[in-house]
């Protein structure tokens, strides 16, 4: 086979699995419009969930998530930022730095499940949260941590170093330097960040499940130590009954998830695609 | 804020210690032999047996289906984006392919166990409605951007005085793509691809929704299998008492989980900062 026709074949053969995954995605998201769409109506947002399919809601499942995202983002966002701050501006390149990086790189390896055995064992039990939602915040925190951190020095290190000695000259400290010229910076990178980790967070399950989630919840949560569910659980339940009446809420439930998921993932290639761009000049 | 840098290395300390503390109770009662060599695994049942190789085999089956349809697309998919793609078909390819990373797992469950399978079925007469097959497609397909974005990469890192002496040579655009640039890049490729086993290994959702929660020692794709990752799930969903040797079973799982994930992503960190400054 000459060389010509052999590039020939791959070219095909490259256009023919670029559609597949994007025909995939395709199908995907009409299979799912199609089985969901026509239970998604106001009750859908307002009623608690039934025995009855379409009596079901995803009232408290939203509560659930909606107050889990912001206990998850108040414990990860400044310890996630401070430590991505200090690796990058203060850490000096010794062996620490080293393993610190490392360690990070594996974290975001481990398969999300542990992170649930880890807040089982360390926050439902040990410290006493029961299936709280404190106790599943603490555990997406820990999960969502190593993408905060990593593009938050990311973020950081584009700054250009003539900005930071500019600061300097002008008689700055060096905490001076960071929060008045490096932060505002590296905002939109940070930003980007903080929102793919909020889309990460809000699609876990399987954590969810270990430290303790209900499937049936018929209250809103009130407070940390409530018990809760939330949208990917109340998902993950309706899909696992045989009554079709479930099956095509759990489509509809999909349909809100994949619209929070899909607009957040817009919202940070946009942010990225602009600060990109302003970096670069 | 050296504290919140630590925040890292005590959430690993964490890991190790809580996974390490029940698995040393679990094989107080039962043997590591029969851990490793007993091929039932039924902690739940009256005639328990704890045999991990059954739970392993259904974790590694997705797995490898998942592998072997990820690796040749997404390699493709990036050595085409990066050798033959204008710049404006991969600026808008490259973000659509990564929304399929994005999609929560709980989602890709729904998708294999509701068209997936079905659509399979029609194919394969035989095909159980809890399989292995359907799950590890699904899981492909989710990896596929974890491979085509990091293969990518490192296709791009490639100088372009290599690709420039290829086709000085006369090569055309097939033979300097993989005779010159893939070799020059594949220990990214390999990190790629390593990242991506990693990846399919840990995912829960797709298989306990999709792969049904039978352990068996099968290589069969058409059957149900469970996975480790499903079974920890399906613990976590029952009234199992805490600190019983059911409860303990997890941790046991759950440690045979990390360490095989903690190896690859080892593996990958030490290829990548051996190769990484070669061309710099």
């Amino acid at each position: 086979m000459s060389p010509k026709t052999k590039d020939g074949i791959f070219k095909v053969f490259a256009i023919g699995c670029t559609s597949f995954g994007l025909l995939t995605l395709v199908v995907l998201i009409s299979v799912i419009v199609y089985k969901g769409i026509a239970r998604i109506n106001w009750s859908f947002f307002t009623n608690l969930p039934s025995r009855h399919p379409e009596e079901s809601g995803i009232y408290t499942a939203l509560a659930g998530m909606v107050s889990l995202l912001v206990f998850t983002l108040a414990i990860a966002l400044p310890i996630g930022i401070l430590a991505g701050i200090y690796l990058q501006e203060y850490g000096k390149r010794n062996r620490l730095a080293k393993i610190i990086e490392i360690n990070i790189s594996n974290l975001a390896g481990v398969p999300s499940v542990i992170y649930g055995i880890l807040g089982l064992q360390v926050f439902v039990r040990w410290s006493a949260m029961g299936n709280s939602i404190l106790a599943a915040a603490f555990t997406l925190a820990l999960l969502i941590m190593p993408v905060i951190i990593v593009s938050t020095r990311e973020a950081i290190k584009a700054v250009p170093d003539s900005l930071r000695e500019a600061a300097y000259g002008l008689g700055s400290t060096k905490w001076q330097t960071i929060r008045r010229v490096v932060i505002p910076a590296s905002f939109g990178g940070i930003l980007t960040g903080v929102i793919l980790s909020v889309s990460r967070a809000i699609g876990e399950t399987a954590p969810l499940i270990v430290v303790g989630a209900l499937a049936y919840v018929p209250f809103i949560p009130e407070g940390p130590m409530d018990q809760f569910t939330s949208l990917p659980i109340q998902i993950f339940n309706w899909t696992s009954r045989p009554q079709q009446g479930f099956i095509v809420n759990a489509a509809a439930g999909i349909i809100v998830l994949l619209l929070f998921t899909l607009i957040l993932n817009g919202i940070a290639i946009y942010f990225r695609n602009r600060w990109q761009k302003r970096t670069l000049i | 804020m050296v504290l919140c840098s630590l925040v890292s290395i005590f959430t690993t300390i964490g890991i190790v210690l809580v996974l390490s503390i029940d698995t040393f109770k679990f094989f107080a009662e039962v043997s590591l032999f029969d851990f490793l060599t007993d091929p039932e695994w039924t902690p739940l049942f009256e005639d328990k047996h704890f045999g991990i190789l059954s739970l392993l085999s259904g974790t590694l089956l997705t797995t490898a289906i998942a592998v072997m349809v990820a690796v040749p697309v997404g390699i493709t998919i990036a050595v085409y984006l990066n050798e033959y793609a204008s710049k404006r078909f991969t600026a808008v390819v490259k973000p659509l392919l990564e929304i399929l990373a994005a999609i929560p797992t709980v989602v890709y469950g729904f998708f294999a166990l509701q068209f997936v399978t079905p659509m399979l079925q029609q194919i394969i007469p035989g095909l159980a409605g809890f399989n292995a097959l359907s799950p590890g497609l699904v899981m492909g397909v989710m990896i596929i951007p974890y491979i085509t974005s990091l293969s990518e990469d490192a296709l791009r890192a490639v100088p372009k005085s290599l690709r420039e002496a290829s086709y000085g040579l006369g090569a055309n655009r097939f033979q300097t793509a993989f005779k010159v640039i893939v070799p020059a890049a594949n220990s990214g490729i390999i990190v790629s691809v390593i990242l991506a086993i990693s990846r399919a290994l840990g995912e829960t959702m797709i298989v306990a929704i999709a792969a049904g929660q039978q352990p068996k020692l099968t290589l069969n794709p058409l059957e149900s299998v469970e996975t480790i990752t499903t079974y920890i799930v399906q613990v976590s969903m029952g009234d199992v008492p805490q600190d019983s040797l059911e409860y303990r079973t997890i941790f046991a799982a759950g440690i045979t989980l990390f360490i095989f994930t903690f190896l690859l992503n080892n593996i990958s960190f030490w290829i990548r900062k051996k190769y990484q400054q070669r061309y710099e």
